[in-house]
């Protein structure tokens, strides 16, 4: 095991060598070009035996993906903002097709005005689109998360396609000192991908043909359904096998600090987290019992690990770098969504943070942790509310 | 005995979704012929995604991928690198699409899946509008003719922009080889796809496909109609290979008039019209001609 000082896109990129991705479909986009520069070199170099399509935008790039998964290969991509919104149409074909593409999105906010700085509306509008998504907080988490999404995306009673974030620049682009994971040890973890059913000339078969309202589609809808479930349980145990191997584990689906006696809990994706363990370490010692619940994976959602904290915690902030508008913020909705059949329920206040790269800072965590204490003792005040909003006078 | 060129062997069974007299049956019958079952397809939405049948049947006896829309390009690319990056190199990986799938909505993905010098074979089946969606036209539509979208009425008549060039726009991506066909001439189709299948790096063609429904013509005619079209200059048959044009005279020469005659799309066009399109049918077979002068040497 080599230890190297690299950056996010660098970690995602070595995900994909140790992973032995053997087709690559790529496109520039920043903050995520250098993931696909990094891993253009490993191939270049030899380091990385694959196939590289240099294709024209991130439609085709996806389409490529999905085409060569379909024809037995382990495929890898990395996008962002506009390029993943771009993609959205072949997300959902990804899906259908039963595609175990794995993807890095580096979270970047949607034009215009242009901005290339972190904000998670890239990924949350593709909610839908039946991708496991995966949310990291360190260099260290995107580099296992990649290699673990592979394992996970391709189990034969799963087959769904995967992607997981960076924070555009708090993540993609910060170094950090990272352990490089012997190949010997990745190849024993995750075997070559070797799906059942592929484009095959000796068993020929047609992939995705017409269904009819009578027969299959919705049949085949609810096995998409069923394998995203079983998901919940494949992550986890596939951590576990990792962590087995490497001593490193992240939480699961739902990562959780200091939540076992808290009073007020913040809830986040992404690496804000860090910042807000920071906080919670300091108020921790004022005697402020406070915690934080990570949402690692979006998809599939910690429903029962939200259930299991609500219980027990009364008050709870969620952090939404992204909005839905006319309505709140996703993880927001979601999250309350989980609780609502609760016999108590707690009490749940949407933070709207971060949006467009605003820095989301020490001092902000603590009013928010502030907030959540006199909503604790006196009732919600607002149900959502955007922090750190500029409001300049209007002459 | 049989004496054909054609290779005898089937890989689309009988019992396709197609229409009597389709074009693009024809098409696909003969091009899998000449390039056997070692075949890999790809197939955007196109008339061709419904013909094979309903799931589980598929009447294509080849591997086929159905893909969105505009990737039938990159979606080959993306098979051609998953069997090299196996090492298999001895499957042909086509492409194939509809007009509209290729020269509107797809040919973002074709023009960067040729070049970068993908090895794959894209046949376009043209029928010269969307015609799985019902008559609309696209880029591929013939100036003059009628369709769902360019409908003759008061204030607007038919089709008024010349069709657009699928071997022209290859040609000028320096593709090693490109082609005209039509299913009314089997032998030389057939031989264009072999061709194709024998050069490295991408291929293109574009096979005129009669359409009955969508060109309102006697589905027993098709042939004959496609034979119109090549006869009159229409759909001129030719080559380019690396940037040299071979261009195939007809051996009977057939005015514009008569091969729109057939058709119910060019019904309302006057003496006048035609005559304009005779003209513009003229001048671009000139020119056709100019190019294989000056690119043969």
């Amino acid at each position: 095991m080599v230890k190297k000082l690299i950056n996010g896109n660098y970690a995602a990129a070595y995900g994909a060598k140790l992973a032995r991705a053997e087709v690559i479909a790529a496109y520039p986009i920043t903050p995520q070009t250098a993931i696909v520069e990094q891993v253009a070199d490993f191939v270049a170099s030899g380091e990385m035996k694959a196939k590289y399509v240099t294709v024209e935008s991130e439609h085709s790039a996806m389409a490529a993906c999905i085409a060569a998964a379909s024809a037995g290969a382990r495929t890898f991509t990395a996008t962002s903002s506009q390029g993943l919104l771009l993609m959205h149409e072949l997300l959902h074909w990804a899906t259908g097709a039963r595609t175990p593409v794995v993807m890095v999105n580096v979270n970047r906010a949607v034009a215009p005005p242009w901005s290339v700085w972190a904000d998670q509306t890239d990924s949350i509008s593709q909610r839908d689109t039946g991708w496991m998504q995966f949310y990291s907080e360190s260099t260290q988490e995107e580099l296992d998360t990649v290699i673990m999404s592979y394992k996970i995306s391709e189990s034969p009673d799963i087959m769904l396609p995967s992607f997981t974030t960076e924070d555009a620049f708090f993540l993609s682009h910060t170094y950090e000192p990272v352990e490089i994971p012997d190949q010997a040890m990745v190849d024993g973890f995750l075997p070559p991908f070797d799906p059942e059913i592929k484009l095959d000339v000796d068993k020929p078969r047609g992939f995705g043909s017409l269904s009819m309202p009578h027969q299959w589609y919705m049949e085949l809808r609810y096995l998409i359904a069923e394998a995203m479930d079983r998901s919940r349980q494949k992550i986890l145990k596939v951590e576990k096998e990792w962590k087995e191997l490497t001593g490193r584990s992240y939480g699961g689906l739902l990562d959780e600090y200091r939540t076992e006696d808290a009073d007020v809990v913040l809830m986040n994706a992404g690496t804000a987290a860090s910042t807000i363990r920071e906080v919670i370490d300091k108020l921790r010692k004022e005697g402020k019992k406070v915690g934080l619940a990570r949402i690692r994976s979006f998809r599939p959602f910690p429903t029962e690990e939200i259930r299991a904290l609500g219980k027990h915690v009364h008050t709870i902030g969620v952090m939404d770098r992204s909005y839905t508008f006319g309505d709140g913020g996703a993880f927001f909705t979601e999250v309350k969504g989980a609780l609502y059949n609760l016999k108590d329920r707690p009490a749940v206040k949407n933070f709207v943070v971060g949006i467009g790269g605003r820095d989301i800072t020490m001092k902000t965590v603590e009013k928010l942790y502030d907030n959540l204490f006199k909503v604790r003792s006196g009732g919600l005040d607002a149900e959502k509310e955007w922090i750190d909003l500029k409001r300049p006078e209007v002459a | 005995m049989v004496k054909t060129t054609i290779p005898i062997e089937e890989h689309v069974a009988p019992g396709h979704m197609g229409c009597p007299g389709c074009g693009a049956c024809l098409a696909l019958r003969l091009a899998l012929k000449a390039l056997g079952k070692r075949t890999i397809m790809c197939v955007p939405a196109c008339c061709w995604a419904v013909m094979p049948g309903v799931f589980p049947y598929c009447s294509i006896q080849v591997p086929v991928l159905f893909t969105a829309f505009e990737t039938a390009a990159a979606s080959a690319s993306g098979v051609r690198a998953a069997l090299d990056a196996k090492g298999q190199k001895d499957i042909n990986v086509l492409a194939w699409a509809g007009d509209g799938g290729t020269l509107d909505i797809g040919i973002q993905a074709l023009s960067g899946a040729v070049e970068r010098r993908d090895e794959i074979i894209y046949i376009c089946y043209d029928n010269e509008a969307y015609m799985n969606t019902g008559i609309q036209r696209s880029s591929s539509t013939p100036i003059g003719a009628w369709t769902t979208t360019t409908p003759v009425g008061q204030t607007r008549a038919w089709k008024m922009e010349p069709k657009k060039s699928g071997v022209e726009i290859m040609a000028a991506h320096r593709i090693p080889y490109t082609a005209t066909a039509c299913v009314s001439y089997p032998e030389d189709f057939v031989k264009k796809v072999q061709k194709a299948r024998d050069i490295r790096g991408p291929k293109y063609i574009q096979v005129l496909s009669p359409c009955p429904a969508g060109w309102k013509s006697d589905p027993e005619k098709s042939i004959q109609i496609g034979r119109l079209a090549v006869e009159s200059n229409v759909w001129p048959m030719y080559e380019v290979e690396n940037g040299v044009y071979t261009v195939k005279k007809p051996t009977k020469k057939v005015a514009v008039k008569d091969y729109f005659r057939t058709q119910g799309r060019f019904r309302h066009l006057g003496e006048k019209d035609i005559e304009e399109i005779q003209k513009t049918v003229d001048s671009e077979w000139e020119l056709l001609l100019k190019k294989e002068k000056m690119s043969q040497k």
